[in-house]
């Protein structure tokens, strides 16, 4: 465990396998809020808060309860059930604390459950930094490092896409190509750019 | 009978999951790197709908409404650990292929989406057969993606070479490749419905 390793998760998670563009985790959520930079910050911080707790909740249900009595087998479905409990708790406890939060958030932060990109990285780092059913060194702090660098890396997307799909409002675009269409085209070519990045080998 | 038939169809044109309800967008994109991982993927998201809406038409009446979600996904996970498995077993190329998105299924908005929207509302045969119109329609467009991926990707067809002395465009077999992939199909089709019209 040293700063090189983590230097690599954080370049990996956040530029070449950047969760939207190449993973393709999370695309809904993605085409369906960047129309405007404000909300797309939003949800991009509602994300990178949920995925970062849920790495390190999942992580630990996976080393103290799935691992020691040998059902692994069982990590979908716990997995996305401690996820959609741990959103609806966040919603409540957020609801009571701070209201202006909760208005921010607004109906992004219930969406989050059925983001792919929460589950994703949750199974990801079971895959990663698990060999053979045992935790390799440092893998908590790896697994909750490599949670906050793939909400890092949506958000770098995401504003990235808000800002230029704000701009595409005063175009004149193929009536086809309206919205969606358009918007998968730029999200392709902004995947090219990010190409660029898969020079950066480990 | 009728009613049936128009259930199993209207999954595959008129309400396709993929092009006209842009639901599941995730799976189709990262695994549509070759027809057969279309295929794969297309048979296990088809297998986890009927299975799930079947079951969710079944025990429709025993849910309490609020916790109706919570209830549809431990049906649903518990079919995706089931095929996750069978294909570990039976064809682990293929699991190695799939890789995340195999578990990922759960959050393939399609089978929530017909659990909360169809077989919650309907009764057990009609709700087989939306599950099958829908993963018919799944895996369909699954396979025309895959299909123009891998064909302009690497020129092959089901593994087997096509065309031999042209070079390929690789950036189709790449992420930024799909997504051109799909813009441009859904392009295409939003235009066929303004035709029609």
């Amino acid at each position: 465990m040293n700063a090189a390793q983590f230097m690599a998760i954080f370049i990996s998670a956040v530029f070449i396998n950047n969760v939207i563009l190449s993973r393709f985790l999370g695309l809904c959520s993605f085409i369906a809020i960047s129309k405007e930079t404000k909300p797309a910050f939003a949800m991009s911080m509602a994300v990178m808060f949920v995925v970062t707790m849920s790495s390190i909740i999942t992580w630990s249900i996976y080393r103290f309860i799935l691992v020691p009595f040998d059902i692994a087998y069982l990590r979908t479905i716990s997995f996305i059930l401690v996820i959609a409990t741990f959103v609806q708790l966040v919603e409540m406890i957020i609801k009571k604390t701070s209201p202006a939060l909760y208005r921010a958030f607004g109906i992004y932060l219930p969406l989050i459950t059925v983001n792919c990109a929460v589950l994703g990285v949750a199974v990801l780092n079971s895959d990663m930094f698990f060999a053979h059913n045992k935790a390799v060194a440092g893998s908590f702090l790896f697994s909750a490092f490599q949670g906050i660098c793939v909400g890092l890396g949506y958000t770098l997307a995401m504003l990235l896409m808000s800002g230029i799909r704000e701009r595409l409002d005063f175009c004149d675009v193929p009536k086809a190509l309206k919205d969606f269409p358009l918007a998968f085209i730029i999200a392709s070519i902004m995947g090219m750019a990010f190409m660029g990045f898969n020079a950066f080998k480990f | 009978m009728k009613k049936l038939i128009a259930e199993f169809l209207k999954g595959i044109v008129k309400e396709n999951p993929t092009f006209v309800l842009a639901l599941g967008l995730c799976p189709t994109l990262a695994v549509s790197v070759s027809l057969t991982n279309g295929l794969g993927m297309g048979i296990a998201a088809t297998f986890v709908l009927i299975c799930s809406n079947v079951i969710i038409s079944l025990i429709k009446n025993f849910i309490p409404d609020k916790i109706r979600i919570p209830c549809y996904i431990v049906v649903i996970a518990t079919f995706v650990t089931i095929t996750e498995l069978l294909m570990k077993a039976y064809s682990p190329a293929l699991d190695r292929a799939l890789g995340i998105y195999v578990p990922l299924i759960v959050v393939n908005c399609i089978i929530l989406g017909r659990a909360e929207a169809f077989a919650s509302k309907n009764n057990t045969l009609y709700s087989l057969f939306d599950g099958l119109g829908m993963g018919v329609g799944f895996t369909l467009a699954l396979l025309l993606i895959s299909g123009i991926r891998e064909f302009l990707g690497s020129g092959k067809l089901m593994n087997l070479m096509v065309i031999k002395d042209l070079e390929p465009a690789r950036l189709f077999a790449m992420p930024a490749g799909a997504l051109l992939v799909i813009g441009l199909l859904l392009g295409f089709f939003n235009m066929l419905k303004e035709r029609r019209r």
